[in-house]
């Protein structure tokens, strides 16, 4: 397996200093010999979300099966932006079918994978499904769901940027609302995605009471790596939600991408937990909790509420979403 | 071994014998009974190993099959009708990925108005989807086709589709003559895929492709589907050799010899047009029939050698082109360029509409004497839709075409226009 030295890693307020770690500590991204499954020269858009959360994400799921791991695509930017032809990205075995199958063809690898071990042809092999929120929450959502009904022995990772990014930031149902987007845009009464019921999959994932479902950001690595060593010690469906910011379709700076998942999670408007066995066992606690407006406002794609005049009521509305979440996956004690 | 069974059970069990490892199973009438047969082969372990996946729709089925396809696993999933048009998509994709997975199409018309009786629409509306189709002629056949399907697509990394008239064939009790074990293995060898989803030699399969080389993988895709013309008599050669009888090829000729008139078709209604052929051949007809066992890749060549002393093609077909005609007669036509023949294309049986004997004499006493319009729907009810276009002038809301003609044959009640 190749491997290329670490070019650079976070520092900030909130994250672990590896290098104040023992060896054993460090997190998959620190180790000199990371896998490095999805490698660099893609052409993701600088400061992508979804390039870091899958890298760290299936990075860490090979370490945790000694790199034996098997990847499903659905379309999107992470499709596109890892395989243009005659390139890829992938350092593991990879296969992209459509847009709203990943599931299923998960499930088919995963049976495939069964009876070749029953047969004694093939050796234990993991599989790893990936989408983002439009395939996820959308058009894949069928197989999704059934593929979490029959308790196959996937892990499903959605990278979820809140939006149709690589067709040019349209709104998915993951958009949260009041966002701006091409197909919701910053015109009329109530500019931005309506405020409606909310279609939160990590919450119907629980619904179909499969071994694992947790939630993670690219800002807490550590974290998300332990989400994927755990989710690999469970057999059957497992599912892992990720918030990858887009600084595109988000309207943020791409040195922002960071800062903009650390403030979703602060101010309690994308929970960070855990649970098995549809019951909640765990959340990330909020260590600084933050009023949304902290979360909005460097944002362009909200820049609506705030300007020609200040939408206090669209505000309090959010503000009231980050609080039931709060409530709900008990943020503020960290279970 | 010779065995009275349902035509579903002797695909369910010529399957079995292939020895596949992953059959995905969404239900849709009439290719029910064939995986419900694979499902309870798999339960009691007679087919082992193998997974049977219940999958939450045809969407999901031919994607599962082909992840397992892709991972190396023989897979084989079956549909019909609305099924096969809602894993459309998934279709193309199989194809294009260069899997060799093996379906059955338990041929039904498309709705709407819903009807689950046969005709061939779904896997015609399937034509250019890069598969090998084969049309079976009777359960025999439709048995014996699967076993050579598997070992066509494995050898081309294509997917086939075997093709057999719902409810005609797949519900029919027939005697066929079940292969053994021993058999199938000496024909079938082991699935190789070409590319293999592995952890140790890791391989990106499904990458996107620009304008630079998109046309030439699509050429390749129609290169590979020509050598099947090739391959599919070699095979259906051995196959005879193994099992001891002539199944599947390209097409098949039926009295043809001296023959002005030659009746072309699909499917099961052979069966009918051959006794047809042999009551006017009795009379003193010149008459004969030409099968077409493959559909796709279309066997020009052969379609035009078959063809080529006639006087005269009549295409029977159980679906057609709306706003064109027929599908089939569409091909043969291309088949037939520059041959000069009178050609007739005949929409027949559509939705099950019963195909007679008495009709099908009618129709080629009629192209004997080439009063055939160039297009004919077989045994239409012109009452009834002159009736219903009539109300069309008439009333702009006239409701519901379907309900409509229900209505006038008496079958519902509804309001009066």
């Amino acid at each position: 397996m190749s491997y290329q030295p670490i070019k650079f890693y976070q520092t900030g307020t909130f994250t672990v200093g590896n290098r104040l770690l023992p060896p054993e500590q460090r997190s998959v991204q620190a180790q000199v010999k990371r896998y490095n499954s999805i490698n660099s020269g893609h052409r993701a858009c600088q400061g992508c979300g979804e390039a870091l959360g899958a890298r760290y994400a299936i990075d860490a799921a090979m370490e945790a099966t000694n790199g034996r791991v098997i990847c499903a695509n659905a379309t999107g930017c992470l499709e596109v932006f890892s395989t243009p032809y005659p390139e890829t990205s992938w350092q593991v075995p990879w296969l992209h079918s459509l847009f709203g199958n990943t599931a299923a063809v998960a499930t088919g690898i995963a049976a495939a994978l069964k009876v070749k071990m029953h047969k004694g042809e093939r050796r234990h092999i993991r599989v790893v499904a990936q989408g983002g929120d439009g395939g996820t929450t959308d058009i894949g959502f069928g197989c999704l769901s059934g593929m979490f009904e029959r308790n196959d022995d996937v892990l499903y990772i959605c990278y979820d940027n809140n939006g149709y990014m690589n067709t040019g930031v349209q709104r998915s149902s993951a958009t949260p609302p009041a966002a701006r987007t091409t197909t919701t845009p910053a015109a009329g009464p109530e500019p931005g995605n309506p405020f409606g019921q909310g279609k939160f999959v990590p919450a119907i994932a629980m619904a179909h009471e499969i071994p694992y479902v947790a939630t993670a950001t690219v800002a807490d690595l550590r974290d998300l790596e332990a989400k994927v060593r755990r989710a690999m010690e469970f057999h059957g469906a497992r599912y892992l939600h990720i918030l990858v910011p887009c600084p595109l379709g988000w309207g943020t700076q791409p040195n922002e991408t960071i800062k903009m998942a650390r403030l979703a999670k602060e101010t309690g408007l994308f929970p960070v937990f855990e649970a098995e066995y549809g019951e909640q066992k765990s959340a990330l606690a909020i260590r600084h909790p933050l009023p949304v407006e902290e979360y909005l406002k460097p944002q362009k794609r909200f820049a609506h509420l705030f300007a020609p005049k200040l939408r206090t009521e669209a505000i309090a509305r959010l503000q009231a979403l980050a609080d039931r979440n709060i409530r709900k996956y008990k943020l503020l004690e960290g279970m | 071994m010779l065995k009275q069974c349902e035509g579903s059970r002797a695909v369910a069990e010529a399957v079995a014998l292939c020895r596949p490892e992953v059959v995905c199973a969404y239900p849709i009438s009439p290719q029910t009974h064939i995986v419900e047969a694979l499902g309870e082969m798999v339960k009691a372990g007679t087919l082992s190993p193998c997974e049977f996946i219940n999958v939450e729709s045809e969407f999901a089925a031919m994607s599962v099959a082909i992840g397992a396809s892709a991972a190396g696993a023989r897979s084989y999933t079956a549909t019909a009708s609305q099924g096969l048009l809602f894993m459309a998509e998934a279709v193309f994709n199989a194809s294009g990925l260069g899997l060799p997975i093996v379906m059955t199409v338990a041929n039904r018309a498309i709705g709407a108005p819903i009807n689950i009786w046969n005709d061939h629409s779904d896997a015609l509306a399937m034509r250019d989807a890069g598969w090998i189709q084969l049309f079976a002629e009777n359960n025999q056949e439709a048995l014996d086709l699967h076993i050579q399907a598997f070992r066509l697509g494995e050898e081309l990394s294509l997917p086939v589709m075997v093709c057999m008239d719902g409810f005609i064939l797949t519900h029919a009790y027939e005697r066929v003559d079940m292969p053994t074990q021993e058999q199938v293995d000496a024909y079938l060898p082991k699935y190789e895929p070409r590319q293999v989803l592995d952890p140790a030699e890791p391989v990106s399969i499904g990458a996107m492709v620009g304008p630079e080389a998109f046309m030439e993988v699509r050429y390749l895709a129609h290169a590979k589907q020509m050598e099947a013309l090739k391959l599919i008599p070699a095979y259906a050669a051995e196959f005879c050799s193994i099992f001891g009888r002539d199944s599947g090829g390209l097409t098949h000729t039926y009295r043809c010899e001296d023959a002005e008139t030659i009746v072309v078709a699909m499917g099961s209604v052979l069966g009918t047009i051959k006794d047809v052929v042999d009551e006017m051949r009795a009379q003193g007809h010149k008459i004969g029939a030409l099968g077409i066992t493959l559909f796709r890749p279309f066997p020009l060549e052969g379609v035009r050698a078959g063809l080529a002393g006639a006087k005269r093609v009549v295409v029977i077909e159980k679906s057609m082109a709306v706003g064109l005609g027929g599908i089939l007669s569409t091909n043969v036509r291309m088949a037939l360029s520059g041959l000069h023949m009178h050609g007739y294309t005949v929409i027949a049986g559509l939705g099950g509409r019963a195909i007679t004997k008495k009709s099908l004499t009618e129709l080629f006493l009629k192209a004997e004497k080439d009063t055939l319009e160039h297009v004919t729907f077989l045994d239409l009810d012109w009452a009834m839709v002159n009736k219903q276009l009539e109300r069309e002038k008439a009333h702009r809301r006239c409701g519901p075409v379907a309900e409509n003609l229900l209505r006038d044959i008496g079958v519902v009640a509804a309001r009066n226009y």
